[in-house]
């Protein structure tokens, strides 16, 4: 059995040796590096470009929105958003020209010799003035998604009960920070079409939105080794690619388009800002959950990229794991004059959870029980049903809950704070806290995205191995290592045997995009039918049954043998995405973080201890990787708890623009981790196996919050918590 | 510029080097890098030349210097922190020493080079006012001493002519009855800059301060002594309530890390908080 083994993984090798090849590694002849000239303003005019007259252009290529060959547009979900500005800039860092030269200096230099004339305008930066305002950025109203999720009479047994708590929370930008930054490479092809080559989540983003730029379907896009995109790689390549084919095109050269990381920080999607009120009507006497009413304000941005699909994912996930009758949910999306926020690992679910279980804090304390206990008594059980009215079956909450406290209950290392370096030492003063929370995590696409979508994935038999071909590709998640396991157990082969092809569009499938925690839950169950497919195909072909290899060695034909297999939806599942009743996924992860925290009552520090979890995953289908998600998710969610925060400048434009000044934490930060796996199996998923990316990254913080509560009775509802704001909330205590 | 081109002096010795200096006072001086590389990168700086003084054997090592130590220009924060010499004479400098970047950073930084870079936030300024070190600079006129506490005249300046290069950070010796304390307050435990820092020295004889030390970090232009706190203390057994005369001494600001509120009354109570654990010793022992 490959499955549930610890598989070494097939990237390790060569990203630990240096020879893996991530997009600035590879450098073409004649290849010019480029570089983007953004706007300094959150809302201009464009009055004009210019050239500087003094500065020698000769070996430099420039282009506005003139020259692109098709429509200036990045298609995503609208066409709102352009691949140039055109007169109107509606975010400081948005793009406005590009240049391209022979070497970086040289490329940053011209740059500096674009003159834009801009006539700065006033903008729009309010995301809670947005809605209707007469400033417009996005269509007659400024929405980019109003969502309403109504169970029950949640108005009405509000009004009726006596204890309703309420409560406002509040959580920041967060940013991706994949490893290297954004980069992409367009090399013109002598056929007269073009490559993308780099760094991306969905290779099939690109080639749609980059035929509507070129105005031709003539371009491959193919993935370079990818060190991490946590979502910020899904639609934001579709730009850097547009970018770079509009130079190159021009210029009759590859182009290069590597950000730097400041330009990076500057311009690219973040985790939405939110601010969510909460109406929660419980009976005293129970404990239980009467009724709730809750509105969610995301600002998107300037443009909408995917913001209504996060605004979905968060009304749906807004009370958390809990069960409650009625059940009123609101949720909008606005735009302001700021850059576009995007995808991030968890999609609107850690900004609702933070809020969900902060006030499900809130309500222990007004009830004066104890927020473990609130949350024993709510909890979902099976047979529950959900504000989309989905009846909930396999429910992992308790389970996952149990064995946490279980796992916590082993002794507690040592405080880190004697030997900190720096830190005081004796006098430091500091107090010890536990805080305990639980996520819910739909898995997969909304509703039926995955049967609209049909994601497809080829198997083939090449001599005496077999090619996978599927579009999921690997960034630091695993995909190339879980994917030929799947396929060697089926045909009973060893996994050495077992390759997968380059991801690149000219030769493998549109297998849907590497997000929404699906490449192994969804697209490793295209690939497990694809190699049963293969299997059949070559039984068919020998005209006998048995084993893989006896099989192969009748073969007559020394052909390549490849088959196709295609998402089949045999889940039944009921939804209408115009009402949003039914059932909003095929499956959820299930997932309980606990830590333990030293506060420094000197100064707001957040020091980590542990963190334990215990998550359902379905099935492991190869533990290590599988906990490496959960620990890595864990730290990112603890991140977004104290200490990543984006400070903006007056015009929207970031100023901790550095890894100096972003602070995201260390291994010195990380606490020690435990992480035990639940296995419910999902039977739509290969072996059992539920989508596990998004999950750790939902309730870290809010686990945080509690515990800084417990040590220290600051009360924080609002992220990130960082040492400013937990000594301001100490000395309000 | 991301790319510097510009030439690179590398003297053979001391002498060569005050020559160049001399000669190309414009060219900047390079010990570890691990500041000058940052500058070059981001476009702050753009130097015309560089004077390389990782090869001077004369700038390296920790060695006696009366009762007192002399540490080398070039020795970086790992040296500091192994040697058994500046870890009985200066345990609060070691301790700064570690908080340092991280490993690969202590490493290659350079003592001489955090205080010739002079940025309010350098870690290890706080400790080297506390302990009354001494900058030793030369050139081709000559070897003087400056006092840390007469080092800094302004944001990111120090009173050194533009001939001088920094040779040693020498430390008097460790007094019996000093204590030393520092503490970092940074965004994290690894790769931060200091929201606020203290470097502190009491002496305590029969019960009383006769002298003391207590100096700030990321709350000034530059690191400064506090010294309506200094003069509070002095003459009387410890008294943490010394710490909430700070506000008189510093004035810190607002910025990209952190709040001066929150400088301010972190400053105030790390330093309550020491000289609380300072008292609470002292009681204890004295029983
Ligand atoms: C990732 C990272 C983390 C860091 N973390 C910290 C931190 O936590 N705390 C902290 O305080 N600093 C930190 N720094 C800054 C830096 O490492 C320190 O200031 C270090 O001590 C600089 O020493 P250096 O030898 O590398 O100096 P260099 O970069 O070589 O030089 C710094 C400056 O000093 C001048 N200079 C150097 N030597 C002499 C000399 N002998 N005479 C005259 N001028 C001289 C140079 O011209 C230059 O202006 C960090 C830097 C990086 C890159």
């Amino acid at each position: 059995m490959l499955i549930g083994q610890d598989l070494i993984r097939a990237d390790g090798p060569a990203k630990v040796t240096g020879q893996a090849r991530y997009v600035d590694d590879v450098r073409p002849d004649g290849c010019l590096y480029g570089f983007t000239v953004r706007s300094p303003w959150a809302h201009a005019r464009i009055d004009g470009i210019e050239l500087d007259p003094d500065f020698d252009w000769t070996d430099i290529t420039v282009c506005t929105a003139a020259d692109i060959p098709g429509e200036n547009v990045v298609a995503l979900m609208t066409d709102d958003q352009p691949v140039l500005a055109d007169g109107v800039v509606r975010h400081v860092a948005e793009p406005v020209a590009l240049v391209a030269g022979p070497d970086r200096d040289r490329a940053l230099a011209a740059s500096h010799h674009v003159r834009v004339a801009y006539t700065p305008l006033t903008p729009l930066m309010d995301p809670e003035v947005s809605a209707g305002n007469a400033h417009r950025i996005f269509r007659d109203d400024n929405v980019y998604s109003r969502i309403t999720v109504e169970h029950g009479e949640a108005e009405r047994v509000l009004a009726e009960t006596d204890t309703v708590i309420t409560g406002t929370y509040r959580v920041g930008l967060q940013e991706q920070l994949y490893i290297e930054p954004q980069g992409m490479m367009a090399i013109p092809r002598a056929d007269g079409g073009v490559t993308l080559f780099g760094s991306m989540q969905c290779p099939y983003y690109i080639v749609k939105a980059l035929k509507r730029v070129l105005g031709h379907d003539d371009l491959n896009v193919v993935q370079a080794v990818t060190g991490g995109g946590f979502g910020g790689k899904e639609e934001y390549p579709s730009i850097v690619a547009a970018h770079a084919a509009v130079l190159a095109l021009k210029a009759g050269r590859p182009v290069k388009l590597i950000y730097r990381r400041d330009d990076d920080l500057r311009a690219t999607t973040k985790r939405h800002p939110a601010i969510m009120h909460y109406r929660v009507a419980v009976d005293r006497a129970t404990g239980k959950l009467q009724a709730a009413h809750v509105k969610l304000l995301f600002d998107g941005g300037a443009y909408n990229t995917l913001s209504p699909v996060v605004n979905s994912r968060a009304v749906l996930h807004a009370l958390g794991p809990y069960a409650c009758p009625h059940v009123k949910v609101e949720g909008l999306m606005v735009a302001t004059n700021t850059p576009p926020n995007g995808a991030f690992r968890g999609f609107g679910a850690p900004q609702v959870m933070f809020a969900a279980e902060r006030h499900m804090d809130r309500i222990a304390r007004e009830l004066g029980r104890s927020p473990l206990e609130l949350r024993r008594l709510n909890l979902y059980q099976d047979g529950d049903v959900t504000p989309s009215g989905q009846r909930l079956v396999d429910v992992g909450a308790t389970q996952v809950l149990e064995l946490a406290l279980k796992e916590a209950e082993a002794g507690l290392p040592a405080s880190g704070v004697p030997d900190r370096a720096g830190g005081g030492g004796a006098a430091a003063r500091v107090a010890p806290g536990r805080g305990v929370a639980i996520a819910w995590h739909g898995c997969g696409f909304t509703g039926n995205g995955e049967a609209a979508l049909k994601g497809q994935a080829d198997v083939a038999i090449e001599g005496d191995r077999v090619v996978i071909y599927t579009a999921s590709t690997d960034i630091g998640q695993g995909t190339d290592t879980i994917f030929p396991a799947i396929v060697a157990e089926v045909l009973g082969i060893s996994v050495d045997r077992v390759a997968n092809a380059d991801h690149d569009t000219a030769t493998v499938p549109d297998s849907g995009p590497t997000v929404a925690s699906r490449t192994a839950m969804v697209v490793g169950g295209v690939v497990k039918q694809a190699a049963e497919k293969l299997l059949a195909a070559l039984q068919a072909e020998v005209g006998a049954e048995g084993a893989f290899d006896d099989l192969l060695a009748q073969r007559k034909s020394a052909a390549p043998l490849r088959v196709r297999a295609q998402y089949r939806d045999d889940l039944g599942l009921v939804w209408d995405p115009a009402t949003y009743r039914g059932d909003a996924y095929p499956t959820y992860g299930w997932a309980c973080v606990i830590v333990d925290v030293d506060v420094d009552l000197d100064t707001g520090e957040v020091l980590y201890r542990r963190l334990v979890s215990a998550t359902d995953v379905g099935k492991a289908l190869n533990p290590v990787l599988c906990t490496g998600q959960l620990e890595g998710g864990a730290l990112q969610g603890l991140g977004y708890a104290t200490c990543e925060e984006v400070v903006l400048d007056d015009q929207g434009g970031m100023r901790n623009n550095r890894l100096t000044n972003y602070i995201i934490p260390t291994a010195l930060d990380a606490p020690e981790m435990v992480t035990a796996l639940v296995e419910i199996p999902f039977s739509g998923g290969p072996f059992g196996a539920k989508g596990i990316g998004e999950i750790p990254h939902d309730v870290p913080a809010a686990a945080v919050a509690q515990a800084i509560e417990a040590a220290c009775g600051a009360v924080l509802d609002r992220l990130p918590m960082t040492p400013e704001r937990v000594l301001a909330a100490l000395q309000e205590s | 510029m991301i790319t510097s081109h510009a030439p690179v002096h590398c003297p053979a010795d001391l002498a060569e080097a005050l020559a160049l200096r001399a000669a190309h006072p414009e060219a900047m001086p390079l010990a570890g890098g691990t500041d000058v590389m940052v500058f070059v990168e981001s476009g702050t700086l753009s130097p015309p030349a560089f004077l390389n003084l990782w090869g001077l054997a004369e700038l390296r090592g920790v060695q006696a210097d009366g009762d007192g130590l002399r540490l080398g220009a070039l020795c970086t924060y790992t040296e500091l922190e192994a040697d058994a010499r500046v870890q009985a004479t200066a345990p609060a400098l070691v301790e700064a020493a570690r908080t340092v970047g991280a490993k690969q950073i202590q490493n290659r930084g350079t003592l001489a080079g955090n205080v010739a870079n002079a940025s309010p936030a350098g870690d290890s300024l706080p400790v080297l006012l506390a302990l009354d070190a001494e900058v030793e600079v030369a050139s081709v006129r000559g070897t003087r001493r400056i006092p840390m506490d007469a080092l800094y005249t302004g944001y990111r300046k120090l009173a050194l002519a533009p001939d001088e290069l920094i040779t040693a950070i020498c430390l008097p010796a460790r007094h019996p009855a000093d204590v030393q304390y520092y503490r970092k307050v940074g965004t994290r435990l690894a790769q931060a800059i200091s929201k606020v820092m203290l470097g502190g020295r009491l002496r305590i004889e029969g019960g009383v301060v006769t002298e003391a030390r207590v100096a700030f970090g990321s709350v000034a232009a530059f690191p400064v002594r506090a010294r309506t706190v200094e003069a509070a203390l002095v003459g009387r057994p410890v008294d943490a309530a010394a710490a909430d005369l700070v506000g008189a001494d510093i004035k810190p600001i607002d910025d990209i890390r952190s709040t001066a509120t929150y400088r301010l009354e972190v400053a105030r109570r790390i330093l309550q908080g020491w000289l609380a654990a300072v008292a609470a010793e002292g009681a204890s022992s004295s029983r």
